[in-house]
């Protein structure tokens, strides 16, 4: 039988294993999805298939044969193709739809003389078997993300891919979109192309494959058939039953209303958001990786361009038209890529902690460094900065410090409301209940906090409420003993919309 | 992340490694270009007897007066993460509306002062406008303005230079001149001190006190520094570097009136060479005292360096046109002390 096998594969990250053994057979002309939670090794799995790591054990074999795949190109040979989830960094801009789809043909042969007419002849033809509109003279740079997923896949075709490799393909689709896109899948099933279906998207998963296996803390935890078990039940398998204990904290969220976003737009994701935030309530964010969360604490920010809807704040509207107006308005944003746009890396602790309120140490534009100096060694005690001196950069500093700074660059009175994007991404479990507990002590001081992650456990600790983001949008409310992984996961995964009154 | 444990250990490895070599280094990031101009000086002395004089001295002020106005604009541009090619353009036409308006119009020092001025801040306008609203990238919106301005002082002046007594198109002689309060500007003493360089002191000086000890200053660099993330602390940052725009347009008009007075005539795109000289004097700046980033004592040791080394080269006669290919291997020498101060950095 004609299948692609991976067997016993391992692979760690320093002393970190992320694979533990994994086997998985995808048999030609199936769709198999691959699912877990973020984290569970799906992307490591993929990667090592296609080259791009190492494995440290196991083999990878194709109708028995076993394959030896150390770089991308191996697995190309062997006829292995991925399309990407960031479609543009496999894309070359300036140059068309059809050398787009050859690019890998010239590498192979790049002093060789080609004729363009040829080639665009080729392509015509392979995106009419493939059912593809697409014009092959269009530049890459004019495609929209489908137009770009559907060159890539073209790109695949054109080398005789027998296994390809989908990651999240409909997360920027619109409806039409991905039901060209499984059309399209379903001609290469035809055709006897394996396909391996990576997705948070439960109604997609049981629309689409045929198999799926469910990878867990490193583990293949379950390969089975998609018909026969329900989506309640492969969502139960991927979070594990185990966990979902919540250790709740004692609310002290008040009734009065400190936040309001109404009809605020969302640019990337086309969506508009409606909330309500109470003074001293944390609630929780939830959403997989991609449904937009980021993006939507942006634009409460006033961040994103352009800006609509309007944020009502102690009574007063507002409309934030940059991060400036949002934060006189008393409303800050810790942003989830720190070392980009939290901290500035050259400058040091103090002038850090400084920035955003600089104008209160300095006076008719010039600035005060003794006042400085002593605001900033004063929130270094109170945060527990570990620092070898205020003076010195901030990119000597570990993660979890430099995250200390820049929640603590906020900490002046002025400040009321809180968004987190994030916050204990990438430092370590120390750090991590620190920056937790000084977001409950936020909270007890009454300011409001908007908490954007996609660790569970973590939600399931700080919030007093949990609201679920799938797509874009809000789909689920969760409070009380609703707040638990399943039904987080349920709403994350596009499950039915929960909402509960308590 | 890292643990604190691994980070002590990648930080105390290149201790480890050769100390004495570190540390050599580290001397030369911060004092390599003062040791520079301190050999450069005690060469010339040895070479040519007249070269440790006073007035030579003042001759070498007077000369990087220009260059040095120009380079503190090209500075706040650096500062902000930009560029600006059209400061020597800017010059040019400084020099020209105010050599016009004294000797065409016959106008009084204020005014021949104010329209540069107007224009320079004008034309920073302008570029701040291009590349942050129409966002078009620095270097090429500024090249664009560069060819624009340059044009616009050759066809007002049909590409003639402005002297006192100059005939003009109907057959009469020019009414106006240089006036002596405008001429003082460049060509002045007070004290036997040249007044251009006492001037360009002062410039320095307080560009120095206003980036360091302002918000605005501050700003300037966070702005420059990680714009998204200033951004997200709430700085203005698009105001910022117009300011830049703004302030590099300024200093340009300025060493252009400076210009105009030293000469004492108009001459058609004397700027040009002014653009590469002040670029060059910034970016030597990079490397004084380990600063790293743009900075205007070190913009002005920059063109002290080029000052001197100009200098001294003419008086040992070394012609004019190999003074380039040094001036270009100093500040290979300058820069690379800065970047591969950053290289090592990053590593750790």
């Amino acid at each position: 039988m004609k299948q692609l096998t991976i067997e016993n594969i391992s692979k760690s990250f320093g002393t970190t294993p992320v694979l533990k053994n994994v086997s998985l057979t995808i048999h030609a002309g199936e769709v198999h999805a691959l699912l877990g939670t973020n984290g569970a090794g799906k992307s490591t799995l993929m990667k090592i298939v296609c080259g791009d790591y190492e494995r440290d054990s196991g083999s990878i074999s194709l109708n028995g044969q076993p394959l030896s795949i150390r770089n991308p190109s191996d697995a190309k040979k062997a006829g292995i193709g991925i399309v990407v989830q960031e479609v543009d960094t496999a894309l070359f801009p300036a140059l068309s739809v059809s050398e787009n789809i050859w690019a890998d043909s010239l590498n192979d042969s790049p002093f060789k003389l080609y004729s363009s007419n040829k080639e665009r002849k080729k392509t015509k033809q392979l995106l009419e078997t493939l059912g593809i509109p697409l014009d092959p003279t269009k530049l890459a740079s004019e495609c929209t993300l489908s137009e770009k997923q559907l060159i890539l896949i073209a790109r695949a075709m054109a080398h005789d891919v027998h296994y390809l490799i989908l990651d999240e393909p409909t997360a920027p689709l619109s409806i039409e979109e991905t039901k060209l896109l499984f059309d399209l899948i379903h001609k290469l099933k035809r055709k006897g192309v394996g396909i391996i279906y990576i997705s948070h998207r439960m109604p997609e998963i049981e629309k689409i494959s045929d198999r799926f296996t469910i990878l867990r803390d490193g583990n293949v935890h379950l390969t089975a058939e998609t018909k026969a078990i329900s989506t309640d039940e492969i969502i139960a398998n991927m979070v594990g039953s185990a966990i979902g204990k919540k250790k709740n904290r004692n609310r002290i969220g008040t009734n009065h209303t400190l936040f309001r976003a109404e009809d605020v737009y969302v640019p990337e994701t086309r969506k508009t958001i409606n909330l309500l935030l109470n003074q001293g309530e944390i609630i929780g964010i939830a959403g997989l990786v991609g449904a937009g969360k980021s993006e939507t604490a942006l634009a409460l920010f006033g961040a994103s361009k352009p800006q609509k809807g309007k944020i009502h704040l102690h009574n007063r509207t507002y409309r934030f038209r940059s991060p400036g107006d949002a934060i006189k308005a008393g409303v800050c944003l810790i942003p989830e890529e720190r070392r980009q746009t939290g901290i500035l890396l050259d400058f040091s602790l103090t002038e850090n902690l400084t920035l955003p309120s600089l104008r209160r140490h300095s006076k008719k534009g010039l600035l005060n460094r003794k006042k400085e100096e002593s605001y900033a060694s004063s929130q270094i005690n109170q945060l527990g900065i570990k620092a070898a001196s205020a003076q010195e950069p901030i990119h000597y500093l570990s993660g979890g410090n430099q995250q200390k700074a820049s929640i603590g660059k906020w900490l002046y009175e002025d400040q009321n409301v809180f968004l987190f994007d994030e916050p204990t991404k990438g430092i370590d479990v120390k750090a991590k209940a620190e920056v937790l507990e000084l977001i409950k002590l936020l909270a007890d001081e009454g300011k409001g906090i908007l908490y954007f992650s996609s660790e569970i456990d973590e939600l399931l600790e700080i919030s007093d409420k949990i609201l679920v983001m799938y797509d874009g949008e809000i789909t689920a409310t969760l409070t009380g003993d609703d707040m638990n992984h399943a039904s987080i996961m349920q709403a994350a995964t596009g499950g039915k919309a929960i909402e509960i009154n308590s | 992340m890292k643990s604190t444990a691994e980070l002590i250990e990648t930080q105390s490895q290149p201790a480890l490694q050769s100390p004495i070599k570190n540390k050599a280094i580290s001397f030369f990031v911060k004092y390599g270009t003062l040791l520079v101009i301190v050999a450069l000086i005690l060469s010339f002395t040895i070479l040519n007897d007249r070269f440790l004089t006073y007035s030579n001295f003042a001759d070498i002020l007077r000369s990087i007066s220009i260059v040095t106005l120009v380079a503190l604009g090209v500075t706040f541009t650096l500062i902000v993460g930009g560029f600006d090619l059209s400061v020597g353009s800017t010059v040019s036409l400084a020099t020209i509306a105010s050599a016009a308006s004294l000797v065409w119009f016959r106008q009084e020092l204020l005014v021949a002062l104010l329209i540069p001025i107007l224009l320079g801040i004008a034309i920073g306008l302008i570029n701040a406008f291009i590349t942050i609203k129409i966002r078009i990238p620095d270097l090429l919106a500024t090249l664009a303005v560069m060819y624009i301005v340059n044009g616009i002082q050759l066809t007002y002046t049909k590409g003639f230079s402005i002297y006192n007594n100059m005939p003009m198109s109907d057959g009469t002689t020019a009414p106006g001149k240089f006036i002596p309060s405008f001429l003082f500007i460049g060509q002045g003493e007070i004290a036997g001190v040249p007044f251009p360089a006492i001037f360009m002191i002062f410039c320095v000086i307080l560009v120095h006190l206003f980036l360091t000890y302002t918000r605005a200053g501050r700003l300037l660099y966070m702005t420059g520094s990680n714009r998204e993330a200033a951004r997200l602390s709430g700085v203005a940052v698009q105001r910022y570097r117009t300011l830049a725009y703004v302030l590099s347009g300024l200093f340009a008009s300025i060493a252009g009136i400076v210009l105009a007075s030293r000469i004492g005539t108009g001459q058609v795109s004397a700027g040009a060479p002014l653009l590469m000289d002040g670029v060059a004097a910034a970016l030597i700046g990079y490397s004084v005292l380990g600063a790293g980033k743009p900075n205007a004592i070190g913009t002005f040791i920059g063109a002290v360096l080029i000052g001197i080394l100009l200098n001294g080269l003419t008086m040992l006669n070394v012609p004019y046109y190999a003074q380039d290919i040094i001036k270009g291997t100093i500040l290979i020498g300058a820069l690379a002390f800065t970047f591969y101060q950053n290289k090592r950095e990053i590593k750790m």
